[in-house]
């Protein structure tokens, strides 16, 4: 156990930020810092135009095999790149969804021609994707998943009938992952399948769902008799549930420790701030701070103690702990902002319900702790799976 | 960075779990509690001749094992979990790296052999109680002749009681800072043990009167040792913190393992989600303290190498000794509340981690000391420089 830092990986790291700093200057340079939640739809084609040029330069997808075009950069690299990325100032990445969930999901479970047909698309910034698991009676109960497929015939076409929500960038997406019921009257995990639908066709309707922050992040997707062919089906029609949570399982990888130096500028701005504006001299607002850059840090060193545990994924302790605390610690960040900007903190930039970044912080972290399993659910998992205390009963 | 153990230490921490479940069981702690200087004498020395902790910060050159601060957190970790009751962390931490870092070749050859051989030493620094750092020194080093005389109160020592010798920090008539190595038996120099709420951390008044010093008995040459005493403080912490993370973790497990056996309306109270969320919560603190822990060890390992960034030592403690503290109390608290009634009997061994917790929180800096300290160095201090001055 040290500290020393690995000479190869820091070389990494000043190529990443070299490249960043040359690139993100120009068309580009006014994307810095923007795209983030609260902020999502700025600039959404000047980004998609990003990832393309991000992959011509081979920076997306680089935890991938070097087989399926990626740099088959160590975990170690990710969390660099990841860092070096948020400390430049790159937009929220359009491609996040499809380059860590579904492209993982497909190399794991995916044909050959599944592979060949929606990798290189994921990795040139040219296939966007989102996200469809929750329904309104199926959240935290994932299993109680209501929308059906069925087959015109063997081997033929899927009809997806239902509604799922909070549906991350469905507008700006090419395509859905879609838990549905393929086996009529199953229930919970059995009788799922996993379908990779295309949203530009007459049976998808979208609607945005208008958040707390006046923007919209999130989605309802409608499926009236949309179609997804049978070689849109990953895995088998009743492994829906293994594929959805194998997928479930690269979201707690490395793209969850990136977002950690995003964490360090909001907080370097409400340190900016705090000194300023005079807050600084306020012994409650001097311990909360504290507090966050203690609580960062050790959020830092979480990760670090994730990744010497090895690259199988497997959650070990402090894995456990990881989304409760992060979340937490975020909602938090929020209402220090609010406290440090004081009275100031209602003013708005202008009509529209333009939000600051500090603002915006406030109102979206109140979702971190909803979303990708609540905090309550989190800690049943920790009781239960970290601690060995009894399941909860399930109706 | 590397944030995993190599199997040499794993090694050393599972040998180091094994001797603790043996020689610090409740019954050792119990009995420990109540012996004159909060220790049974004949369970440190076996400590010393079996596991040769005592060796680990002193270097090979002088028969020590030339370890360092990952192998004594991972240790004071155990013990924190087994409440051991040592003067390891006065004597064979916090004096043995002062003797490291700040002691004349002659003061090594003096008294790295008597350390090894089990005697214990304490500093002792603190005139005034509310703070830790080497500020609180009042005690005055005066010229005498060709020596000095030292005179001042020292509050709180931990594990004065029982030491051979002391290290007496003073402030001379410039305001430099010396730190004085001293006979505990010497004319002039008084322990006073004092009964305290954890029985398991004893505390004493150490009072000298012209106690006479010579030049050879000075650390760093004679030099100033402000910032020594400053760092020797938050080594001091680093090594509670490592203890308030054991503690934790013990107390989270014996919680855990009562409500799986606890019958209440038919079922263990530990399928109540009320308990299940508590006991969540309890993991939280007790993983993220010893993520804050491990970094402090190995800062601590980079003071003692010499190669800590200046204020990197002082940051790391602050961190650790501020969210372990109160991870220690939270989670310690919380246990007793698991335990139900039979929390806040003398019988059950929880209570004891519950007033470990309070007392290490409050020794060395509790979390909002250590947090303010943080603040300074991330917002600045809040008066003008002129008040500062007061």
């Amino acid at each position: 156990m040290n500290l020393a830092q690995n000479q190869s990986d820091e070389l990494f790291r000043s190529e990443v930020a070299s490249w960043l700093e040359h690139n993100l200057s120009g068309e580009f340079a006014k994307l810095r810092h923007r795209g983030g939640p609260g902020d999502e739809h700025s600039f959404v084609a000047e980004r998609k135009a990003w990832e393309q040029c991000m992959a011509a330069g081979g920076w997306t997808c680089i935890g991938w095999p070097k087989q399926h075009g990626g740099r088959g950069a160590s975990i170690e690299q990710q969390v660099i790149f990841n860092e070096e990325y948020a400390r430049a100032g790159g937009p929220g990445r359009i491609g996040h969804i499809g380059e860590t969930l579904m492209g993982p999901t497909l190399i794991a479970y995916g044909s050959a021609e599944q592979q060949a047909r929606h990798l290189p698309g994921i990795r040139e910034g040219r296939e966007f994707w989102c996200q469809g698991y929750s329904e309104p009676s199926a959240g935290s109960d994932l299993g109680n998943v209501k929308t059906r497929a069925e087959q015109d015939r063997d081997g033929g076409d899927w009809r997806i009938n239902g509604q799922k929500v909070w549906t991350s960038w469905a507008t700006e997406s090419n395509y859905c992952f879609v838990v549905a019921r393929t086996q009529p009257g199953s229930v919970g995990h059995k009788g799922l399948g996993f379908f990779m639908v295309a949203l530009d066709q007459p049976g998808v309707t979208i609607k945005p769902i208008e958040q707390l922050t006046g923007s919209s992040e999130f989605n309802e997707v409608f499926f009236d008799d949309a179609v997804c062919a049978n070689s849109d089906l990953v895995g088998g029609p009743e492994q829906g549930w293994q594929v959805a949570m194998a997928l479930l399982g690269f979201e707690r990888g490395v793209s969850t420790l990136g977002q950690q130096m995003l964490f360090q500028n909001e907080l370097d701005e409400i340190i900016t701030l705090a000194k300023s504006n005079g807050a600084y001299r306020d012994a409650t607002i001097r311990q909360r701070i504290a507090t966050a850059h203690t609580g960062l840090r050790i959020m830092r060193y979480n990760s670090m103690r994730m990744l010497a545990g090895g690259d199988d994924g497997s959650l070990s302790q402090e894995a456990m702990i990881y989304k409760l605390y992060w979340s937490s610690w975020h909602r938090n960040l929020g209402n220090l902002a609010m406290d440090v900007m004081g009275a100031q903190a209602q003013l708005l930039a202008g009509e529209g319900y333009q939000l600051s970044r500090l603002q915006g912080l406030f109102l979206y972290s109140r979702a971190d702790t909803i979303y990708g399993g609540t905090n309550q659910i989190q800690r049943n998992l920790i009781a239960e799976r970290a601690l060995g205390m009894p399941r909860e009963p399930r109706g | 960075m590397d944030f995993k153990f190599t199997e040499e230490q794993t090694m050393v921490f599972e040998t180091a779990a094994a001797f603790l479940a043996e020689t610090s069981d409740s019954i050792a702690v119990r009995s420990a509690m109540v012996a004159a200087n909060g220790y049974q004498p004949g369970d440190w020395q076996r400590l010393c001749e079996e596991m040769y902790w005592q060796a680990i910060l002193i270097p090979e050159a002088y028969d020590g094992l030339g370890l360092g601060f990952v192998e004594i957190a991972g240790i004071l970790e155990k013990m924190g979990e087994r409440l051991c009751c040592s003067p390891f962390i006065a004597s064979a931490v916090v004096v043995t790296s002062a003797l490291a870092a700040a002691g004349s070749q002659q003061q090594q050859v003096d008294y790295f052999p008597r350390l090894l051989a089990g005697q214990t030493a304490a500093l002792a620094y603190l005139g005034r109680s509310d703070r830790w750092d080497s500020g609180a020194v009042t005690a005055t080093l005066v010229a005498d002749g060709d020596n000095w005389l030292l005179n001042g109160d020292y509050q709180l020592v931990a594990h004065a009681g029982g030491s051979d010798f002391l290290l007496l920090a003073a402030k001379q008539a410039d305001g430099q800072l010396a730190i004085a190595i001293v006979e505990a038996d010497c004319a002039g120099v008084t322990i006073t043990g004092h009964p305290t709420m954890d029985q398991t951390r004893p505390l004493a008044t150490v009072t000298a009167v012209d106690v006479k010093v010579t030049a050879g008995q000075l650390l760093n040459s004679g030099a100033c040792c402000a910032q020594l005493v400053d760092d020797l403080a938050d080594i001091g912490a680093i090594s509670l913190a490592a203890d308030q993370v054991g503690g934790s973790q013990q107390s989270l497990t014996a919680a855990v393992d009562y409500t799986q056996e606890r019958v209440q309306f038919g079922r263990t109270i530990a399928s109540f989600q009320a308990i299940k969320h508590k006991a969540a919560d309890m993991m939280l603190k007790v993983e993220a303290g010893r993520s804050a822990l491990y970094y402090a060890a190995c800062v601590a390992e980079m003071w003692r190498q010499g190669s800590a960034a200046p204020g990197q030592l002082a940051e790391a403690a602050a961190m650790a000794k501020s969210y372990c503290s109160d991870a220690y109390y939270f989670v310690s608290g919380t246990a007793v509340q698991l335990f139900g009634g039979v929390g806040i009997t003398a019988e059950y061994d929880i209570q004891l981690y519950f007033k470990r917790a309070k007392s290490t929180e409050s020794y060395l800096g509790n979390g909002s000391y250590h947090r303010e300290r943080l603040a300074e160095q991330l917002l600045g201090g809040v008066n003008s420089a002129g008040e500062e001055a007061l």
